[in-house]
């Protein structure tokens, strides 16, 4: 055995403005962990807040910047070239193309409205919905004593920052391992915020360690898979897999559909697609509501952008091998999560299976292999992500004795006694549904159109079975309307507790939105239809 | 036997010996003081008992530290590679690096005001 010459190295190019956005939320996140450790406790919650909503505006801005120049888009943000010796092979980690750009963009300014539902304190101390003790009941002796102590909620924010941060490479990202990277800092905060409720502890604390054990699972599915992809392509970037299987078949053959499936197993438990989504409607209605909403609208935009490049970039040309795998699991996706919405009690486990079944139709718009279908899936993350962060706005509203009622025999009769509340709620329930007018219609007729259009026979199939399922769901948003508007409310009424103007806010602009997007979606539906194109 | 690694095998029997040595002279040339914290089961002071003081909880002090352990352990571990190659990566290697060290110091100065570091 000969030693192997080590391949010379050759210095990364980055092109610091193209990632600008990235380093903008990456260094608020820091910056948010400085302020945790040197600001004065009182002022915590206001700079914490300001500098988040700073940070994420002037990414946003930065997006824009970046994709308003066309030398831009369509770049290789961060490149890397080898040479051993004969060859010089050149690779790229961040793709700054349409999809990556138009995700990051959306999962910031949806991190706003989250960020902003996370920060209502109902004129407390903290954030209303985080405990900074988590043995402590709410308004208990313990739970004062944990406050004198210097216990404080603030720390919720830096570490939002850092899972917006993971979420915006998530989709952006071009090779396997900074993919599992992206996967572990978008994970690993969501997993502390979503056990720290202040009310309901255990719940949220069990909810927490589900999501972690199962989502550690799910990362060593989808590092297994990498590792039998790279065992495959002898490459873990997105460009030199496609060209692997394209050029016929190698030694390491029988490595391609293991290494696909395990991969996508990771990324489907990230969107809660059926096998993989027993932990969503724990988690959902565990953790914080604010949090819920939060990862219900930016980790599925994350997710579905990163599914997006490895259908569409990666295993592109090994298609035929592992598309029948996802029909099975976009079909159950979507039949279990309408058909389980039927039978459910609580409002955040109904918003939970709604959000499988969503995830299912969405599946359908990836399946599309099209860039109509790309254009849809954007939209509909988009439209679905701001009508959840209002809904369940709306849903940490509704409370009782001071916690918030989520059994859905507590919002009988709510239209009559909070008839704007329960009316933008209905609204919102409207959308999910997919009635003309809202968000949700444009949305579910784009994918479904795409799948029919180009899917061929099971486009045609998923398209139906997702028109289907559709209508077995608005049964369910049906209900919960007439609860609320049509039935009398029970003696120990709840109550809409009065926010504050930043919940006001994210709760207002994520029902206009939805309105907006429903009447006029033309130019957000152009926006996404240029953004459809994959860098190479 | 292949060439390049009959160092690698020189440095595992290097390892062993060092042990074996050390482990070796100081059962012989050490001085023998028992007293009783020294013949207690854990010697970092934790009593071996059924229920820890003060109603089951154990102390997460510990578990404090180690995490702190990671912080400085990660750190380490760039930085060998980085000192090695030191040379050929240059300046850009070097404010990478100095970046890197930073972004870790930000945990340190966390950890520090926060009172990570106090043990009591």
């Amino acid at each position: 055995m000969t030693a192997v010459a080590p391949a010379a190295f050759q210095q990364s190019n980055v092109d610091y403005v193209a990632i600008l956005p990235m380093l903008i939320v990456a260094s608020a996140a820091l910056v948010g962990v400085l302020v945790e450790a040197f600001a004065p406790r009182r002022r915590r919650h206001v700079i914490q807040v300001s500098l988040a909503v700073v940070g994420l505006l002037a990414a946003f801005a930065a997006v824009v910047w970046v994709a308003v120049d066309p030398n831009k888009v369509g770049h290789k943000g961060l490149t890397m070239g080898f040479t051993d010796g004969t060859t010089n092979h050149s690779v790229f980690a961040l793709a700054i193309d349409g999809p990556a750009l138009f995700m990051q963009g959306s999962i910031v300014l949806m991190g706003v409205l989250g960020i902003l539902t996370m920060a209502e304190r109902f004129g407390g101390v903290g954030p209303d919905a985080f405990t900074p003790s988590g043995a402590s009941t709410p308004g208990s002796a313990s739970e004062s004593a944990a406050a004198r102590a210097g216990a404080l909620t603030s720390e919720v924010f830096p570490l939002t920052m850092f899972a917006i941060f993971g979420m915006m490479i998530f989709p952006t990202t071009n090779d396997l391992i900074g993919m599992f990277v992206a996967l572990e800092v978008l994970s690993l905060p969501l997993y502390i915020l979503s056990g720290l409720a202040r009310r309901r502890r255990l719940l949220s604390q069990e909810a927490s360690l589900k999501y972690f054990l199962l989502g550690a699972f799910s990362s060593a599915f989808f590092l297994f898979g990498t590792a039998l992809l790279y065992g495959y392509a002898g490459s873990v970037y997105f460009g030199d897999l496609s060209k692997a299987v394209a050029t016929g078949p190698l030694a390491m053959n029988g490595l391609l559909l293991p290494g696909a499936f395990l991969v996508f197993v990771g990324l489907l438990f990230k969107v809660g697609a059926v096998p993989f989504h027993a932990w969503t409607p724990d988690v959902y209605q565990g953790a914080p509501t604010p949090v819920t909403g939060f990862m219900a609208a930016c980790t599925k935009a994350a997710a579905f952008g990163a599914i997006l490049r490895l259908a569409y970039v990666g295993l592109d040309t090994a298609r035929w091998e592992w598309t029948n795998a996802v029909v099975i699991v976009a079909i159950l996706t979507m039949v279990v999560g309408s058909v389980l919405s039927v039978t459910q009690t609580d409002m955040k486990r109904l918003l939970a299976y709604s959000s499988i079944a969503h995830a299912g139709f969405i599946l359908v718009g990836v399946l599309a292999f099209d860039r109509k279908g790309v254009g849809a899936v954007l939209f509909y993350l988009v439209a679905y992500g701001f009508s959840t962060i209002a809904a369940f706005g709306i849903v940490s509203l509704v409370r009782q004795n001071g916690g918030e009622a989520t059994h859905l025999s507590q919002w009988a009769g709510l239209g009559k006694r909070y008839p704007l509340t329960a009316g933008a709620f209905a609204f919102l329930m409207l959308a999910f549904a997919g009635i003309p007018l809202t968000s949700g219609f444009v949305s579910k007729f784009g994918v479904f159109s795409a799948a029919i259009g180009t899917g061929g026979a099971t486009g045609t199939t998923l398209a139906v079975i997702g028109v289907v399922c559709s209508a077995i769901t608005v049964f369910v948003y049906a209900r919960v309307i007439v609860l609320m508007f049509f039935s009398d409310a029970p003696d120990d009424a709840v109550e809409v507790v009065t926010p504050s103007m930043a919940t006001t806010f994210s709760i207002a602009i994520g029902t206009l939105i939805t309105l907006a997007l429903g009447v006029l979606p033309s130019s957000l539906l152009d926006l996404a239809d240029r953004a459809s194109q994959f860098v190479r | 036997m292949s060439e390049p690694y009959v160092p690698i095998l020189f440095m595992l029997g290097l390892g062993f010996a060092f042990a074996a040595l050390s482990v070796f002279t100081s059962l012989v040339v050490g001085p023998k003081r028992y007293n009783r914290a020294k013949l207690e089961a854990y010697e970092c002071g934790i009593q071996p008992s059924p229920q820890a003081a003060g109603g089951g909880r154990i102390p997460i002090k510990y578990y404090l530290t180690a995490m702190l352990f990671i912080v400085f352990d990660i750190e380490s571990v760039f930085l060998y590679p980085f000192a090695v190659a030191f040379n050929k990566l240059g300046l850009f290697a070097l404010v990478e690096m100095v970046l890197f060290i930073l972004t870790v110091f930000v945990a340190y100065a966390y950890v520090w005001r926060r009172g990570g570091l106090d043990w009591d």
